[in-house]
């Protein structure tokens, strides 16, 4: 069954949907939108670096994110806004990285599929990759649970019930680079950002509770990569970028629905 | 004797926010902390909590000793979605009961299943109090919890404090910029301002000529205000 490709393609869409979704709702509760964005641009430095060095992508990727991430977050609150951080690194490092790539002299990459990501071309190896990332960001994430929800909420609060807010954003970070570079093969680098968060977004208005959100987006982020690349297959579209369309399209379908519901409750 | 600072400084980088605090928190005792921004209020509370060090000097703590904190004013982001319920489980959970019954004692039964975005901020911060309730704390930390709330809900809010003192048996300790508010339900005023001022009874402390300077107020208008208080009786039926 793993020799079709569509199929692989959407185990692997499946595995980064289940990874990125309760990360995605993390990201909008601290209204770090952005660092999805500056880590998936460090990834090109990443890419160029291990195609120099011929180590696997994966590696290089996870290494500068790493680095990305925990640059980010002990600078925060040393006198730069997160989002001015962000900016700086995210720009720089992309910049860096597509230097860095036109040094490669003998090599040529197609960037194209790393900015857009190949999810057809995912072998059984890569399914791995995913998977066994996927679960590790959803093993922290379940393991660091309170402790993440309560230093989202505030603070002082996580620090009076005895956690360290800096230590449990770290294990936030750490998981969010984990999931770009596991993901990085699948949407690409331009589309990362889009993966964490249309899911988590679309899944608000529908939830009571962190938990249900969390699941909720999980849900809606697999159905996503399940139908985006049935439709790609059908409409011989990229898949990438389909399965950040079907996302975005519910993500509309939702916001209209609960303004209209919204309002009908409160005639 | 719940909590004794004995002689503590503390730095931050190489500024000094906090130096030679002397101060001893004793059972079921309520404690007012007054003091002008930047005075290291927030700074001691830290220290009592631990999540800053003293510099110099020791801290002592009863021997599990267990600190309820009701933080200043908190915002939650609005795509957060939490009830009250899920809010006093975390980071322990709790029975439904417990929940209903520090719910109660803090003055706002029966919210439970609201979303935390749809209360008032009376209730946010009375929620807030029941979720310190909880673990059955022998301290409660209130910093400016009363921020944000008219001159009528906060009053509201310190008597319920003292209400819970009578019922729990918790000592108390709370920052605060309104003395005239909670004057009545304080035993001790102490007033800091990188170190301790002076310290003493409400009535000493509002009368002394160091928290005068301190707040820069002119005498007569405070005392009008301490009159005023005290004096203003009329019914309400």
């Amino acid at each position: 069954m793993f020799d079709d490709f569509l199929v692989r393609a959407m185990l692997a869409g499946v595995g980064v949907a289940l990874a990125a979704a309760p990360l995605g709702c993390f990201v909008i509760w601290r209204r770090m939108a952005y660092f999805g964005d500056a880590t998936a641009h460090a990834a090109v430095l990443g890419i160029a670096l291990s195609l120099a060095f011929s180590m696997p992508i994966f590696g290089g990727v996870l290494l500068v994110s790493l680095l990305m991430a925990i640059t980010v977050s002990s600078l925060s609150g040393r006198g730069f806004a997160m989002d001015t951080l962000l900016g700086v690194m995210a720009h720089s490092s992309l910049a860096v990285g597509l230097v860095a790539v036109s040094f490669l002299s003998g090599i040529r990459i197609d960037l194209m599929s790393y900015l857009f990501g190949d999810i057809l071309a995912v072998g059984t190896t890569d399914l791995m990759v995913i998977w066994g990332g996927a679960f590790i960001v959803l093993g922290l994430v379940v393991w660091r649970w309170s402790g993440l929800l309560l230093s989202t909420l505030n603070a002082d609060l996580a620090l009076a019930s005895g956690f360290n807010p800096k230590q449990e954003q770290l294990f936030l970070t750490v998981a969010l680079a984990i999931v770009v570079a596991v993901a990085i093969k699948v949407v690409g680098v331009l589309l990362i950002a889009a993966m964490l968060i249309v899911p988590a977004a679309t899944a608000r208005s529908y939830s009571g509770t962190p938990e249900m959100m969390a699941i909720i987006a999980a849900c809606i982020g697999a159905f996503c990569g399940l139908s985006g690349v049935q439709a790609s297959y059908v409409f011989d579209t990229p898949t990438g970028p389909t399965i950040v369309c079907i996302s975005a399209l519910l993500f509309v379908i939702s916001s209209v629905a609960s303004r209209v519901s919204f309002f009908r409750r409160s005639l | 004797m719940l909590i004794e600072c004995d002689n503590v400084s503390v730095h931050i980088g190489k500024r000094s926010i906090l130096s030679q605090i002397n101060l001893s928190v004793n059972e079921k005792e309520i404690i007012t902390v007054l003091g002008p921004n930047g005075s290291g209020k927030t700074t001691l509370f830290k220290t009592f909590i631990g999540a800053l060090e003293p510099s110099f000097g020791s801290i002592k703590k009863k021997p599990n000793l267990k600190i309820g904190y009701v933080p200043q004013r908190l915002y939650i982001d609005e795509t957060l979605p939490i009830t009250v319920t899920r809010f006093m489980n975390l980071p322990s959970r709790y029975s439904s009961d417990k929940i209903e019954t520090a719910l109660g004692h803090a003055g706002v039964p029966g919210l439970g299943k609201q979303q935390i975005q749809d209360l008032s901020g009376g209730q946010f911060q009375r929620v807030l109090l029941a979720r310190a309730l909880l673990g059955k704390p022998d301290l409660l930390l209130l910093d400016e919890a009363t921020q944000g709330l008219d001159h009528r809900g906060s009053a509201d809010f310190y008597r319920q404090i003292a209400h819970v003192r009578e019922t729990l048996g918790c000592a108390v300790v709370m920052i605060s910029h309104e003395l005239h508010v909670v004057m009545r339900q304080t035993d001790r005023v102490i007033c800091l301002n990188g170190h301790i001022c002076c310290q003493g009874k409400p009535e000493t402390v509002s009368g002394s000529p160091e928290y005068h300077s301190l707040f820069g107020l002119d005498k007569d208008s405070e005392a009008a205000l301490y009159l005023h208080q005290n004096h203003h009786k009329h019914s309400h039926s």
